[in-house]
This record gives C-alpha cells, sequence and structure tokens, in this order.
C-alpha cells in the first residue's frame, strides 16, 4: 500500500490518541485551585456538575437520545448519599458508589421502558420519570425532609484522612479527582467501537438496524451509563455542600444542565468543561453585581450565544477554523 | 429442489384497505441476478421492508436460505446474511465514507460491542473496510464526510456499506435513483463485478439498468406478481407493456 494511504489508515485509526489541547481543563483547574482560593466552594460545584454535563452530552451528543429528566438520576444520586451520611453513614467514596448505582437502577429501569419511543414522546417520558421521582421525595418526607430539604448529613473525611473544610480545598480536590475518573471513562468510552456505535445511532438509526445493530440494547446501555455518572455528580453535590433540596430533581436542574451543554458544544466530550464554568460563573457573577434582576442578564448571555455561536463555544470556533480554510 | 436464497410464501401485508403484498410467493435463486420491478405504488419497497423485517407481514413465510426468518428481527436476518440498500441514501452523513463502512464491518464482527478498547485498536476492521473502498473505487475519498461527495459517489458508498456485511442475499433498492445519466454506467459496472455468489435482487425503475444486469425479472403490479421470466420474455409480454412500460411513456 501506498505511504500516502498507510499514513491516512493510521491518522483514522489514532483518533483516539491524546491531544495536546486535551491537557488544558487540568492545567486550568489546577491552576483555579491556587489563583481563587476564595472561590474552592463554587469552583467544587462546578467540577461536580462538568459530571453531570458529562452525562448528558453521552445520551443526548453520542446516541442521540433527547431528555430533559436527566436530574432524576441526579437528584436520586444527591438524595441516596445524602440519606446514607444523614442516617450513620457518611463515608463519602461508598458514599458515591451507592448513589451511582442507585441512579443507575433507576436510569435500567426507566429507560428499559420509555427508551422504545422516540422523540416528543420520549422528551415528555423523560420529564415524567423526572416529576414522579420529585413527587415521591416531596411526599417521602420523614426520609428526605421533603420540601424542607434533607437536613443533619454527616460526611466522614476521605479515607479516614482528608476532613471536609469551611474553605472547600478537601472539596475541590475531591470533586477534581471524581471528575478526572469519570472523564477517562467516557471518553475511553466514545472512543471505542461500541461508542463510534452510539454516533452510528445518532446520525441514521435507520441504517444501524439496517447494518444489524441491537439498537434498542445500545441505548439502554449508555443510558444507563450516563445515569450512573447523573447520580455520581448529584451525590458529589450533596457530599460538598452537606444539604439535599427538593431542587435537585426538578425540570429547571434538567434545563440548565441543556443550556450549559449547549453553551459549550454538544456531542464533543468537552462542551461540558466549556459550557458549565462558564454558565456557573457568569451566573454567580450577575447575582453579585445584580442580586435582583441577575437572571435577566443571564438570559440576555444566552440570547446572543444562540445568535452568535450556534453550536456553542466549541462549534464557534470548529466554523473559525473552517472559515481560515484547513487543509 | 435445493433451498433458494431467499423466499417468501404467500407473503400478505396490508395498511387498513391498501393491500401493497397479496400472497406474493417469490424464489431468489442463489447467485440470482433478478429483479422486482413494477409502477410506483406496485409494493416493491414494501416487499423489502418485509423481507428484511421493518415491516411485520399479516400473513405468509418469509425463508432465507431455507430458514423461516419469519418471526426473526431485523437485526437477526443481517447476521444470516440478507442485506439491503435504500432507495433514498441512508447513510451516516456527517461521518467519513471510511467510517460508514467501518460501522458496518465492526457491527458483522461483534466488534461493535467493545467499549473499552479504542475502536482504532481493531485495525483489521479499518484495513478491511479501507481494501473494500479500494475495490469500489471509493479510496481517494474514504475520509471525506459523505455529505461532501457527489450524489453517485453517495450511491456506491450505499452499496459499501452493505457489503462491507459480507451479504449472501443483497437486496438493492433503486441502486440508480438520482444518480446522473453520466454516472450511471459506474454503478451498473459495480453491479455487475458483485461476487457471484452473492444472491441480488435489484429493484428498479430504471430499464436500461434492469434489462442491462437482470438475468430474471419479476413484474409487481398492486402487491401482486403478475409475471416472472427471462427479459425477453418480459420485454415481449402484451400485459406488461400495458401495465408499466406503455404507462412509463406517459409520464
Amino acid at each position: 500500500m501506498p505511504d500516502a494511504r498507510r499514513s491516512m489508515l493510521d491518522a483514522f485509526a489514532r483518533r483516539h490518541r491524546l491531544h495536546v489541547l486535551e491537557a488544558l481543563p487540568w492545567g486550568v483547574a489546577i491552576a483555579a485551585y491556587f489563583a481563587f482560593p476564595d472561590y474552592l466552594a463554587l469552583g467544587a460545584q462546578i467540577l461536580a456538575v462538568i459530571i453531570f454535563a458529562l452525562s448528558v452530552d453521552l445520551v443526548l451528543g453520542y446516541a442521540g437520545i433527547v431528555t430533559l429528566g436527566q436530574a432524576a438520576f441526579f437528584g436520586t444520586g444527591a438524595y441516596t448519599a445524602g440519606i446514607l451520611a444523614a442516617n450513620g453513614w457518611g463515608e463519602p467514596l461508598t458514599g458515591l458508589l451507592a448513589a451511582g448505582a442507585m441512579a443507575g437502577a433507576i436510569g435500567l429501569l426507566s429507560g428499559a421502558i420509555i427508551l422504545r419511543t422516540s422523540g416528543l414522546t420520549l422528551l415528555m417520558q423523560t420529564l415524567v420519570v423526572a416529576a414522579m421521582l420529585s413527587e415521591a421525595a416531596n411526599k417521602g418526607g420523614r426520609i428526605t425532609g421533603g420540601s424542607d430539604g434533607l437536613q443533619g448529613m454527616d460526611v466522614w473525611p476521605i479515607l479516614g484522612q482528608f476532613r471536609f473544610d469551611m474553605f472547600g480545598h478537601t472539596a475541590y480536590l475531591y470533586c477534581l479527582a471524581v471528575l478526572a475518573v469519570a472523564w477517562i471513562a467516557v471518553r475511553a468510552l466514545v472512543h471505542s467501537a461500541f461508542g463510534r456505535s452510539l454516533t452510528g445511532i445518532r446520525e441514521n438509526v435507520m441504517r444501524m438496524h439496517a447494518i444489524g445493530a441491537p439498537v434498542d440494547r445500545r441505548k439502554l446501555v449508555v443510558y444507563t451509563v450516563s445515569a450512573v455518572l447523573a447520580g455520581v455528580s448529584g451525590g458529589l453535590i450533596a457530599q460538598t455542600t452537606q444539604f439535599v433540596g427538593l431542587g435537585v430533581l426538578s425540570l429547571e436542574r434538567s434545563g440548565t444542565i441543556l443550556i450549559m451543554l449547549i453553551i459549550g458544544g454538544v456531542g464533543q466530550l468537552y462542551g461540558a468543561f466549556i459550557g458549565v464554568p462558564l454558565y456557573m460563573i457568569a451566573q454567580d457573577r450577575f447575582s453579585t453585581i445584580d442580586p435582583t434582576y441577575w437572571y435577566f442578564w443571564i438570559g440576555l448571555f444566552m440570547v446572543l450565544m444562540v445568535v452568535f455561536a450556534p453550536g456553542g463555544v466549541l462549534g464557534f470556533f470548529a466554523r473559525r477554523r473552517a472559515r481560515r480554510g484547513k487543509p | 429442489m435445493s433451498a433458494a436464497g431467499l423466499e417468501t410464501q404467500g407473503l400478505c401485508k396490508s395498511f387498513g384497505a391498501l393491500a401493497v403484498a397479496s400472497a406474493i410467493d417469490f424464489r431468489l435463486e442463489r447467485g440470482a441476478r433478478h429483479a422486482l420491478i413494477g409502477p410506483n405504488g406496485a409494493g416493491k419497497t414494501s416487499f423489502v421492508n418485509l423481507v428484511t423485517g421493518a415491516l411485520r407481514p399479516g400473513a405468509g413465510r418469509i425463508l432465507l436460505g431455507g430458514e423461516d426468518v419469519t418471526s426473526l428481527p431485523q437485526a437477526a436476518r443481517v447476521k444470516r446474511g440478507l442485506v439491503r440498500t435504500f432507495q433514498i441514501n441512508a447513510l451516516f452523513r456527517r461521518l467519513s465514507v471510511l467510517e460508514n463502512v467501518t460501522l458496518a464491518i465492526a457491527e458483522r464482527d461483534g466488534v461493535a460491542e467493545d467499549f473499552v478498547r479504542p475502536a482504532g485498536r481493531h485495525r483489521a476492521v479499518i484495513e478491511e473496510a479501507f481494501a473494500l473502498l479500494d475495490r469500489l473505487g471509493l479510496a481517494e475519498e474514504a475520509v471525506r464526510p459523505v455529505s461532501e461527495l457527489a450524489y453517485g459517489r453517495q450511491r456506491m458508498t450505499e452499496i459499501a456499506v452493505a457489503l462491507g456485511l459480507a451479504p449472501k442475499v443483497l437486496l438493492l433498492d433503486e441502486p440508480a435513483a438520482g444518480v446522473p445519466s453520466g454516472e450511471t454506467a459506474t454503478i451498473i459496472d459495480l453491479i455487475e463485478r458483485l461476487p457471484a455468489e452473492i444472491s441480488v435482487l435489484i429493484i428498479e425503475h430504471d430499464m436500461e439498468l434492469v434489462f442491462r444486469l437482470a438475468r430474471r425479472i419479476t413484474v409487481l403490479v398492486q402487491g401482486s406478481v403478475l409475471i416472472e421470466g427471462t427479459p425477453r420474455e418480459i420485454a415481449d409480454d402484451p400485459r406488461v407493456r400495458q401495465v408499466y412500460l406503455g404507462e412509463r411513456r406517459h409520464t
């Protein structure tokens, strides 16, 4: 085979190799730890929510499953970790595993039923699952604290060593470590043959059936994996803020995570790493500068994003590169 | 009589009062080059959808290499070598030509279940996909997104994806539909060079293509088989001239 073809095939087979730019988010995260010691609590939340956005990217960006109910799994994870910690089991790592497992179980069960549908019907079904769980949490006040929220969480030191401090040092590094593990797993998944087949499902589900892919099973697997991730994210938020309220299961929660992902860019793995910090920092700044009307500024920011950067920040850069005429 | 590559017995399907297939008995011999023709709305594409499992028949049986596959899902039929192409391109448009074929081969080999190792580590799959594209003359476009290709090249990719599945029975749904007349020859050439052991059924409107490629022709009218025979017999049959060839002249 001629050399040009050989090197073309090599390039195709090596698309999973780490690119130097992929180190950027981690550099920024570590630099931020030292540069903004007063904002570590916010930083920890951002890191945890990036995992939530990654979970949405897996189903929406890769498998093309449109969902407005991802908070169902985020909230399940948050309540699982929270209830454990409020009832005498504050060990964070096992709490996090339980959060992921519980959310995954809900994802598997609900997915087996609702993934038979698609489009708007599916969208409604995802919404309904989250609404049902939210109502269950509201009614189950003796366990969940109902509308007052879950009080009295006691989270133990990580590995028995690292106590959660009021400045958020431990929380930040804990969230960063969990995010790193989640990123490795998600990255491996999307670059695997399984992950490529998800892209096929997104691009043309009819053809995936015609090439003999078990489409429904694939969707259910990725939906469950995504639920586990969302659950871990919710567990992290519960453990680091030591509080769980009904908001973790709300439609608003499902909606804002979509918005954050769309701001960053869907289906490209790093949209979550851009959109979540951008949105959450903007929200934090606007609410400080203008406590009454900060939502207006968020809204204006969103409108500008949609007008000038459809496809999110990543999409914006991709189009600029294309306009400059890549080789 | 040995088992046919593909056979249907009394295949029926109705949508309400509209019968798209009424008691179709059809045999596609092994290694056949067989065409299914008929006027618009004759039920040709419905027949393909029934055979591949995209539609459930109301009655009748579908046999693949002698095995009853009537109740098997689509994916299981593909695994047994029953593969189709689409009249309107059904490709992964934003993905490269190579990726399109790679996805198909990965499905066939069961590689697509691997969710740990990077897809690129399955080098044999990629090599095979590229070799196939090379054979079909698509090597130059291998890493370009399908959406950027000329329509004729997309039609060839459509067939390449199907061939990646190593079909025993290949259903080509209007392989030259929408292709500029200058490029039709390339498609015909591609189909002529298909391995002899593949049983090929071509569903087609283009009479020139049908008479070039097919050694047997079945004419479908309003969901029923009107006649089956050699191209000569079909061309000489007065009923076919009346319902089909005649009608075409008006439209």
